[in-house]
């Protein structure tokens, strides 16, 4: 069966959860002024070689499509609690084709977070050459690909009471490490840490504006390597849990 | 009402493999042994009560049925096929025990959602009107009342199209008008031939809607056989009175008694023709003071049932299915 219409309906019921234009548009584009605003002339945030507006535009790009991609994971929980999950197991809806459905729907809310921020971004003075634009947005949509299988993970472990303070507390954290707030170099005590987890990845994007490579090949192993796992942990749980909760 | 063509089988063929095939199917989750080898068949068309108290064993075997958990022992059949085959060609459509819906849809949107899995669904109008869902169709799922709510699982089941229909103990948040819509709605599908397997535990919709019933108690089938020599089988009353002198023996040897206990200077009687025994008890023993004719509960009915059928060995519901299904 095609998995088109049902993701359509997908979509539908996503944009009508409040809980996800708070966590995934609005939240952002707050904290975006908030931080970014008053530093909107500085050319050079800390040493990074990248103005303020740009970075903390795809730092809380990250931070936003983080959100959208892993609220898959609290509709899942929900979808189960209500035996719903089970409803579907018993309809001709493949389990690819259920993943499909999930995956692309948290990739479009993520990509409309995406062009939200890109908007504020540029009421701040961004300004980047269109190649620059869509590189920057090719390697988040790329960097985002371990955060739909978490999604998908963490839906078919949490309960729908614990995944609300799961997502929130993963993704402050995962932001923070990240580089999110502030941009890690190479003296920085979390760089070892944040180096080797995705979401640094994501932040690092804003240097496409610098030239050259925003990757380096540690970062395309890094992203290749969790999404890997993660998929397969994602399986997993799918599999495993058949059972009435 | 419209759309009603729409839901008779195409075409029946006479050596069509049975609608659900199911041999010494057996299920254990930890220390529980939920289902214990049990063997059940339902032919094409046929509407069968899965009958039985909470924790018999029903909704395990149905989850089987269904493919959703796999069987430790024995095997499962839907029309010849795997479970997973038949589910994923779209033959059946169930209605879950104890499910809820998903929110921010509205009812109708919802429906053609699961419409949009199938390859040949009813439409959602005709869905809609089959259930009774036409006022609350623009209502979003998550505003409906506990009725509505079933009314629109029971119309998710249907949308499918089925060939067979397996809906788990689908009444049990009903009110009484909606009962008696749901059971008119089911009486006009099972006329176009559908296959129809719901489990229960009220013996009355069973007596009332089903060609068959089958009766489970503690994992197994204790009976099968249609529905009015179940309701005779579980039809049990007791009666009570105190009688300090008789012994157990010579009590349960009055005509229509089947067991009898002491508890100190009471006595209870367990009877298939309560009239037959209290005459003969009165006869017998006419000091016999404080008596109470009850009718038992289904639990206590198919306790009893149980009991007799691990003292007689599988005499009993053997026999039954010998006289239900002449071949």
């Amino acid at each position: 069966m095609s998995a088109l219409p049902y993701t359509r309906f997908e979509l539908l019921r996503t944009v009508r959860n409040r809980r996800f234009f708070i966590l995934s548009l609005v939240f952002p584009v707050v904290l975006y002024f908030l931080v970014a605003g008053p530093q909107r002339s500085n050319r050079d945030l800390l040493g990074s070689g990248i103005s303020a507006p740009l970075y903390y535009m795809v730092g809380l790009v990250a931070f936003g499509t983080m959100s959208a991609m892993l609220s898959s994971g609290a509709r899942i929980a929900t979808e189960r609690a209500a035996g719903w999950t089970r409803q579907l197991r018993i309809s001709p809806l493949s389990p690819r084709a259920y993943f499909r459905a999930k995956v692309l729907t948290a990739y479009l809310m993520a990509l409309l977070s995406m062009v939200v921020m890109y908007v504020c971004g540029a009421t701040l003075g961004v300004h980047l050459p269109a190649g620059e634009w869509l590189k920057m947005t090719a390697l988040i949509v790329i960097g985002l690909a371990p955060f739909a299988a978490l999604g998908i993970l963490l839906g078919h472990l949490l309960t729908p009471e614990s995944i609300g303070p799961a997502l929130g507390g993963g993704v402050a954290l995962l932001a923070f490490v990240g580089g999110t707030w502030f941009p890690l170099t190479t003296h920085n005590f979390l760089y070892s840490i944040a180096q080797f987890i995705p979401s640094y990845w994501l932040v690092q994007a804003s240097h496409v504006a610098l030239g050259g490579r925003a990757w380096d090949l540690k970062g395309w192993l890094v992203i290749a390597a969790w999404t890997v796992v993660l998929t397969a942990l994602a399986r997993r749980a799918y599999r495993r849990d058949t059972g009435r909760l | 009402m419209p759309g009603r063509e729409l839901l008779a089988c195409p075409g029946t063929h006479l050596e069509t493999p049975a609608a659900i095939e199911a041999r010494s199917l057996s299920k254990r989750y930890g220390s529980i042994e939920a289902v214990r080898g049990i063997d059940l068949e339902v032919t094409t068309g046929e509407t069968v009560a899965l009958l039985g108290p909470n924790g018999a064993g029903k909704s395990t075997t149905i989850d089987m049925i269904l493919g959703l958990s796999e069987p430790d022992d024995g095997a499962v059949s839907v029309f010849g096929d795997t479970p997973a085959a038949a589910i994923g060609g779209g033959l059946v459509g169930a209605m879950l025990q104890s499910g809820a819906l998903i929110r921010d849809l509205s009812v109708r949107e919802l429906i053609a959602m699961v419409a949009s899995l199938y390859p040949q669904p009813l439409g959602v109008d005709d869905t809609i009107a089959l259930t009774g869902l036409e006022e609350a169709a623009s209502q979003r799922t998550q505003k409906l009342s506990g009725g509505q709510t079933q009314r629109v699982r029971f119309a998710v089941a249907l949308v499918s199209n089925p060939r067979l229909l397996i809906l788990d103990e689908p009444t049990v948040a009903m009110d009484v008008e909606g009962r008696r819509s749901f059971w008119e709605t089911m009486r006009e599908l099972a006329s176009r031939g559908k296959t129809i397997l719901f489990a229960t535990h009220y013996l009355e919709e069973a007596d009332a809607y089903a060609d068959r019933a089958v009766l489970m108690a503690g994992g197994r089938v204790v009976a099968d056989g249609p529905p009015t020599r179940i309701k005779a089988m579980v039809g049990v009353r007791t009666i009570r009175a105190t009688l300090p002198v008789a012994e157990v023996a010579e009590l349960t040897r009055l005509p229509g008694v089947t067991a009898a206990e002491r508890h100190g200077q009471a006595i209870v009687l367990s009877c298939s023709d309560s009239d037959s025994a209290i005459r003969a008890l009165l006869e017998r023993f006419p000091e016999a003071s404080d008596i109470e004719i009850a009718a038992a509960g289904l639990e206590e009915a198919f306790l009893e049932l149980t009991a007799a059928q691990s003292s007689l060995g599988a005499a009993l519901p053997r026999s039954l299915r010998a006289g239900a299904q002449p071949s």
